[in-house]
């Protein structure tokens, strides 16, 4: 990293496959939907095709609560893609969801002051270019 | 079998090109720049070199040090695809195979043009390991190291009351050896003042908490101990070597404990093959792509217990002269970003004794790191 440290990304994009598609389907339609594995009952995330607790691949999706608490967060002052520069600075929040996975998302909501443990609720937002969209942050 | 490669190898021969910002010269020769200059360090031709690591994210492949360096028969290859962590994981492979007889001598080099050439922040979401961090957390904004590792550094500081201030000594340490080096991009004194107001760049991180992005190359030689005996250079044997990779090693937001590293599961296995314990270590070069991270791995390594590194690095001196002599070359953070070769290579300098004017005096034992692609850590513990 250094002062000029500025990225060419070819791809900003999520490109779904089939374990994950179902994550991205629900965020459009505003529903948060994680893996649950239909054999042990685990739910994980980020989408994968193996249980790693029986090692089952048969899953079924939930939707979440949307309910998480502060697992820590990060303030980015410095765009790493130009696309990112109008929305600095950018507060990432990394979320404990009730559904004991986590969740990176935007925070929106600039009442909010950040500790650990701070309860906060995920909301959906449309990409600019509106072609996929991203969980973000709000108080409880 | 705790003792199991317990020197079985040792280094040999190293060799660095100048470290710069703007080469001018390839990938590929800044490499073979480098491997040359180790193998001559090792009194050595290339005819001798029968086994090579390359850079697994490099631009090279075994097939490249075979055509340009005429290797004759190439015995031994593999790859240690762990980001920064891969140079100290290359010294594994490498004295595993020498160990075994697979191979005599071994090359591990590494060039790159860091800076010229693809920056480093851009090769991250090529690198098949971060596809799932290139899914669901790039397309966010969230995409380069400093932003990823910068949750790993605020739950630290939130759970344990560390300071930046300490990540700033951390910084400075690394100025003040690189200023005593010839070969290192960043000489100007670094003061508290300057690191705290040093521009944010992923809050907690400044840009004097970041690593530097550098042109160069760097290589060593490791070679079976038996045969090491009868070289020119007096051998750096390794004692103790060994990886470790945390859990959820691709996507550091799903870890359950994001304040430790993969570093925690490999230093008891380097020390207990090595048979020493930490008061043993007379310098430690270690990985430090960011301030946190050599915070956090001195904890990792055993140093201090976790939570207790901000008070370590307050109380503790790192200088060359100091209690623990810390990357004593400058490190990524001021004398180049050379994935961690350049830490190899010094911690052979000073065991040789051969260091310059920031040698560590007496320094037998010492200790490199490496650390990368989210949480892989790797140890090796060596000695004169």
């Amino acid at each position: 990293m250094d002062e000029q440290g500025t990225m060419e990304i070819e791809r900003l994009y999520p490109l779904p496959n089939p374990d994950s598609q179902p994550y991205w389907d629900g965020l459009r339609d505003r529903r948060l939907m994680l893996q649950q594995c239909a054999d042990c009952g685990s739910i994980r995330h980020y989408p994968r095709p193996v249980c790693d607790q029986c090692y089952s691949m048969e899953v079924h999706w939930i939707e979440a609560s949307r309910r998480g608490t502060v697992h820590s967060w990060s303030v980015s002052h410095h765009a790493f893609h130009p696309s990112f520069k109008a929305d600095l600075p950018t507060t990432f929040v990394t979320v404990d969801l009730e559904e004991n996975v986590r969740l990176v998302g935007i925070l929106r909501d600039p009442e909010v002051t950040l500790s650990i443990g701070t309860a906060l609720q995920v909301g959906f937002e449309d990409a600019a270019d509106g072609a996929f969209s991203i969980p973000v942050l709000f108080a409880a | 079998m705790s003792d199991g490669l317990f020197e079985k190898g040792a280094i040999t021969g190293i060799g660095e090109t100048a470290y710069t910002r703007g080469s001018g010269k390839s990938d590929t020769a800044l490499q073979m720049e480098a491997s040359l200059k180790a193998i001559d360090d090792a009194g050595l031709s290339p005819k001798d070199i029968d086994g090579v690591v390359p850079y697994a994210s490099g631009s090279t492949v075994a097939e490249d040090f075979i055509t340009n360096l005429g290797l004759p028969d190439l015995r031994y290859s593999a790859t240690t695809p762990l980001g920064g962590a891969s140079c100290v994981a290359g010294i594994q492979a490498a004295v595993s195979a020498v160990a075994t007889g697979l191979a005599n001598h071994v090359l591990i080099p590494i060039g790159r043009n860091g800076y010229s050439g693809s920056r480093i922040g851009n090769r991250v979401q090529q690198m098949p390991q971060f596809r799932t961090i290139g899914e669901y957390e790039m397309p966010l904004g969230t995409l380069a190291p400093a932003q990823l590792y910068s949750h790993m550094a605020r739950r630290h500081m939130e759970l344990y009351g560390t300071k930046s201030e300490h990540f700033a000594k951390i910084a400075m340490n690394g100025r003040k050896h690189a200023a005593m080096n010839d070969n290192a991009l960043r000489q100007a004194p670094m003061s508290l003042d300057d690191h705290q107001t040093s521009r944010m760049i992923a809050d907690p991180l400044r840009l004097f908490d970041c690593c530097l992005e550098s042109d160069g190359g760097a290589a060593v030689i490791v070679s079976a101990s038996e045969r090491a005996k009868d070289m020119v250079r007096k051998p750096a044997y390794i004692m103790g070597v060994a990886e470790g990779h945390p859990e959820s090693p691709s996507a550091i937001t799903q870890r359950p404990d994001i304040t430790t590293l993969g570093t925690a599961k490999a230093a008891p296995r380097a020390f207990g093959m090595a048979g020493i314990t930490h008061s043993d270590i007379d310098v430690a070069e270690i990985y430090d792509c960011f301030t946190y991270i050599v915070l956090c791995q001195l904890e990792d390594l055993g140093f201090c217990k976790k939570g207790e590194g901000g008070d370590f690095v307050s109380s503790t001196s790192f200088g060359f002269d100091g209690d623990l002599p810390l990357n004593t070359h400058g490190g990524l953070l001021s004398q180049a970003h050379i994935v961690g070769m350049n830490h190899v290579v010094e911690l052979v300098k000073q065991l040789r004794g051969d260091a310059g004017a920031a040698q560590v005096k007496g320094a037998r034992i010492g200790l490199v790191t490496g650390y990368g692609d989210m949480g892989d850590g790797t140890v090796a513990i060596m000695r004169s």
